[in-house]
């Protein structure tokens, strides 16, 4: 596999987490991934943006818990239906990225890369740094910044 | 050396540290007014710590230092050699500063070198001048005053403080001076600021072994970020201990138990000991300012008398080290700029010695400090003048802007209005520095001024990161944190009748409200907050549950939940940036059980409650009338007539209805309508009002027993409470008076007059009528409330009399043997109502048993000792209707008996 390759030539290549939901792979890079962990006892917060789910205690600490479904404009998943969390880190705070399930770490260099197709959502556009092209299926990149840069843009446009 | 002294030292250290680092960023970036202010504003501190702490080789220095820093701020143009020149010249304060902190005194020797070299540069003109400054000639130094200033009263004594450190013998190591650097290249200053804070540390440390060492602090400081850590751990600790005891409950094995509790133990002590290591009591802030003050009381010859309360006011240690200074910065201004001249204050009429009040209370889940002084208060004018000449804002804009604001520009920067730049304060910076601590731990800070009177300044801390105590509630399947300082208390609702004396919501237009101690507090319910909106939705229920009664600043208000849990301190966690705009919460925290709760922020439910009410006058009036107490009447205001505004007591309705008009029915030429499985007469509230054919009519309900009656009225608007004073007396029966309530003309009207309307019976007792009526003598000194509680009495069956007084009570009792019981008024001019039954008490007979039910605005543990006493049968609220009747029913009994 492309990991495999990759690993000869360590300089060029980068740590993916990946992360499903629903049908799509999506990839973070790793020295962002503070976390993994299933989510419990989530406590909601009222009138918080949409794509907060909560708030919940990891180990002492009160992390904000993002709905990766939300954030993409997807439906949420099925009620009881398996969920996993990836701790990030941004601005020494820590968010919970809420998704699906969380699969294995892959080593991935830039020959397979591919920019962001430009018939993709924008809201998906937004949030991806790019693809890569794997055996039989595709991985979407996430910007992690971007992913956690939705609620001072709301903030704004409500204040204007 | 005693604490003052040492902490200053180490204060000292660590803000020339900062300056060295600071001054060689701003020699490389000399535009920068930022790292600027910053270097102002620290020799600023130093010299006026110095200053108080009476060390006058220091303050000498670092003013003149200052002088010259404060030109590059009116734009002198930055040179290398005058940045040489300055940090030369911190180099000598830390030389200073390490044989303070060896020997407990000021070395003697003469800094004249530099101040002249400091004092030169910043008296040339032409900047290719400063050029050739930096060498500071010791030849060239002529005997000039060590410090140069304004003429002020403290000056001489400072003098004298030289003279005495001069001829007071010296420590051994006699410090000399060291050349300035010569050349003026930036590497050299950087190397100058490396080793800068070296000469502090060797000293220091030689003195510990030599002669007289002081010894150091039993402190450490350790920074907030690693208490923080502590924090979270211990968080941790606790949740993990929680686990373990919840596993142990399911296994029996009891090996483990014991250890187990130990740990339990440890883990709560030490739980309780980190908390312990961020709180502190502000009173530690506010050690040093009566010296403070008392020195800039000598050094100013004014008399200045500082008072402090709340000095045991906890607060988080982060945002106390973050205040302290701005504290001092604030105090030392009103000593300076605030309080007048004694003479001055003499001519004012005022006390000669001025007042400095320092207070500190939680309040509404925010810490406020207030510093008042009685000086002279702020010029508005001259702000306002002195804001157009140093452009801070257009003209035209600072013309249009209010007092408020106009005072706010005192925290601006290189503002000053002081007249002369004394040691003490008038260079502009301080209130800027403030207010820029304050906001940093996201305060605010007020000004209320008045010219001649004095100045208020209140500053108003969040809690964030404060521990508090707070209320664990639920409301939906969600559990909150409410703080319990805004909590005043906890009253259960339930349904009205469940169950006998239980409190119950009432809905005046949906709106739901509680009788509290004969008060209306409006509700809102924590779900409906939850939802953004401090109204009730249709269908909500809110008929059972506990209502959380808040106060936040002078506004009341009740927050309906499901459930109230238990009293936690809580560690206040801040909001995540993405969730700090919702107004509603002021934190979040972990409880023991390790979930995360959201902590309500009493002042955005106040702020969401308000915007809701009709007017910020309703929070005013109400809270006035806390303190205000009795002879306040909380009145049903609808319109009835030809547009006008009626009021009626509230305490005689029963109830608010709104009725669909398509279920009026006429009988006999009189409307009624079916109500509760009864017939209930409707009257019109006024001759021209016309009952509706359709779509809802509103009605007061009033009843009596089984009787009730409908008073038809247009639109019910509002409930009001206010001290009622009924300025004419209509001649029309329908009608007390007229009152002004909330700014309109609004007529008190008769229920006397209508009842008998309803009922042609009403007035005449009916159900009593078998029985002789026992006569009863209801005394109140209010017109208002005899025309009020007459009707009800009459129509409890009583027949009733009246007295206007005390006296004349007791008149009507000796005269007329009829009387069977007394309903007087306790609070009366002249002679109380506990006067008047301690009279009945004294004259014997009939009198000294006579049954007396008393009313009162207020119902005190020394009211009730004292009606105890005089064997008052009973005290009522002066507005519970019920309750007087159900009194009067009590003693009614035995009473009769007697009369028969």
């Amino acid at each position: 596999m492309q990991a495999a390759n990759a690993n000869a030539a360590p300089a060029d290549t980068t740590d993916y987490v990946t992360v499903f939901v629903g049908e799509t792979m999506f990839g973070l890079t790793i020295d962002r991934v503070h976390d993994v962990f299933v989510p419990a006892g989530i406590t909601p917060v009222p009138l918080a943006p949409r794509e907060i789910v909560g708030l919940l205690n990891l180990r002492g600490r009160v992390v904000t818990a993002l709905c990766l479904r939300r954030r993409l404009s997807l439906p949420d998943r099925a009620s009881g239906a398996a969920q996993m969390a990836i701790g990030l880190e941004q601005a020494g705070e820590t968010f919970a990225l809420i998704v699906d399930g969380v699969g294995e770490v892959l080593k991935l260099g830039a020959e397979t890369h591919e920019p962001v197709p430009i018939n993709l959502d924008p809201r998906w556009r937004d949030l991806s740094l790019g693809v890569h092209r794997l055996d039989g299926r595709l991985l979407v990149i996430l910007d992690v910044d971007a992913l956690l840069a939705f609620g001072d843009a709301q903030r704004d446009a409500k204040v204007a | 050396m005693d604490d003052l002294l040492r902490e200053f030292l180490v204060e000292s250290a660590e803000h020339l540290d900062t300056v060295d680092a600071e001054l060689v960023r701003f020699e490389q970036d000399p535009n920068n007014q930022q790292i600027l202010r910053n270097i102002f504003r620290l020799v600023h501190t130093i010299k006026g710590t110095c200053g108080f702490l009476g060390l006058p080789r220091l303050e000498a220095l670092a003013h003149a230092a200052e002088t010259l820093m404060g030109r590059f701020r009116d734009g002198y143009p930055v040179s290398g050699a005058s940045v040489t020149l300055i940090l030369a010249t911190l180099d000598r304060l830390k030389a200073i500063l390490g044989d303070l902190e060896a020997t407990g005194a000021e070395p003697a020797g003469s800094d004249d070198d530099l101040i002249g070299a400091l004092e030169k540069m910043a008296s040339d003109d032409a900047p290719a001048a400063a050029a050739h400054a930096p060498a500071p000639a010791p030849a060239a130094i002529v005997l000039p005053p060590p410090v140069e200033r304004e003429l002020k009263p403290g000056e001489v004594s400072l003098d004298d403080l030289e003279r005495a450190f001069m001829e007071a013998p010296g420590p051994d190591d006699f410090f000399v001076p060291e050349p300035a650097p010569q050349v003026a290249e930036e590497p050299a200053f950087e190397m100058q600021a490396e080793e800068a804070p070296e000469p502090v540390a060797p000293r220091a440390a030689a003195a510990e072994g030599g002669e007289g060492p002081i010894a150091k602090v039993q402190t450490i400081r350790v920074n907030v970020d690693t208490i923080e850590h502590l924090m979270t751990m211990v968080s941790e600790l606790v949740l993990t201990r929680n686990q373990l005891l919840e596993i142990a409950r399911r296994h029996e094995d009891s090996g483990y138990k014991v250890p187990l509790q130990r740990l339990s133990h440890v883990t709560a002590e030490l739980q309780e000991g980190v908390m312990k290591t961020r709180m502190q009591p502000i009173g530690n802030a506010w050690q040093k300012l009566p010296r403070v003050v008392r020195d800039l009381s000598a050094e100013l010859g004014k008399g200045i008398e500082l008072v402090m309360s709340g000095a045991e006011t906890e607060l988080d240690r982060q945002v106390l080290d973050v205040i302290k200074d701005p504290l001092t910065h604030m105090v030392r201004n009103s000593a300076d700029h605030g309080i007048e001249a004694t003479n001055e204050r003499i001519k004012a009429g005022k006390p000669a010695r001025g007042t400095i009040r320092l207070s500190a209370y939680h309040e509404g889940g925010t810490i406020t400090i207030e510093i008042a002084d009685d000086g002279k208060g702020l010029d508005l004018a001259a702000i306002r003048k002195k804001a157009v000449e140093r452009n801070f804002a257009p003209a035209a804009e600072i013309e249009k802007m209010t007092d408020a604001q106009v005072a706010k520009f005192i925290f601006h920067a290189g503002f000053s209005t002081a007249k002369a730049v004394t040691s003490v304060s008038g260079r502009g910076v301080g209130m800027d520095v403030v207010k820029t601590n304050i906001e940093t731990i996201g305060g605010v800070v007020d000004i209320a001024t008045e010219l001649g009177k004095g100045t208020t300044f209140t500053i108003k801390i969040p809690l964030t990161l404060a521990i508090v105590s707070a209320l664990i509630v639920k409301a939906g399947a969600q559990r909150y944190a409410v703080p319990q300082i805004a909590v005043l208390e906890l009253v259960r609702v339930d349904a009205k009748g469940a169950k006998e004396g239980a409190n119950a919501i009432e809905r005046i237009n949906g709106a739901p409200v509680l009788r509290l101690r004969e008060r209306l507090l409006p509700i809102v319910t924590l779900q409906g907050l939850m939802r953004g909106q401090a109204t009730v939705e249709e269908g909500e229920v809110v008929e059972s549950g506990f209502v959380v009664v808040a106060q936040v600043g002078r506004q009341r208000f009740g927050v309906l939940v499901d459930e109230v849990f238990h009293t936690e301190e809580i560690v206040v966690k801040p909001m995540s940036s993405k969730l700090r705009h919702i107004p509603l919460f002021a934190g979040n925290t972990i409880l023991g059980d390790g979930a995360v709760v959201l902590i309500v922020d009493p002042n955005g439910v106040a702020k969401l409650v308000g915007q809701s009410a009709q007017s910020g006058a309703v929070a005013e009036s109400e809270a006035e009338e806390v303190e205000a107490g009795d002879a306040k009447a909380t009145l049903l205001v609808f319109k009835g007539g030809a547009g006008g505004f009626k009021a009626v007591p509230l305490s005689l309705v029963t109830r608010l209805e709104e009725i669909d008009a398509a279920k009026i029915e006429w009988l006999g030429g009189r409307p009624l309508i079916q109500y509760r499985g009864r017939l209930m007469p409707l009257v019109p509230a006024d001759p021209s009002i016309a009952l509706r054919t359709e779509g809802s009519q509103a009605l007061v309900v009033f009843s009596d027993g089984d009787r009730a009656m409908g008073l038809v009225v247009d639109e019910i608007v509002d409930i009001v409470e206010e001290r009622l004073d009924i300025e004419i007396s209509a001649d029309r029966s329908d009608l007390i008076g007229s009152a002004v309530l909330r700014g309109r003309a609004t007529d008190i009207i008769n229920i006397a007059h209508f009842l008998p309307l309803a009922y042609d019976d009403w007035a005449r007792g009916p159900r009593k009528a078998a029985v002789k009526a026992p006569s009863l003598l209801l005394v109140d000194d209010s017109a208002f409330f005899r025309d009020m509680l007459t009707p009800v009495l009459k129509a409890a069956g009583y027949s009733v009399s009246t007295a206007s007084s005390a006296d004349e009570a007791l008149k009507a009792l000796l005269s007329n043997p009829g009387i069977d019981l007394v309903v007087s008024d306790l609070d009366m001019p002249g002679r109380s109502g506990f006067d008047l039954v301690g009279a009945m008490r004294k004259a014997g007979g009939r009198l000294a048993e006579m049954p007396v039910v008393a009313l009162t605005g207020t119902v005190g543990p020394e009211a009730i000792e004292q009606a105890r006493k005089l064997a008052i049968s009973d005290l009522v609220a002066k507005f519970d209707r019920s309750g007087l009747l159900a009194a009067l029913a009590e003693i009614g009994e035995p009473g009769l008996a007697r009369a028969a």
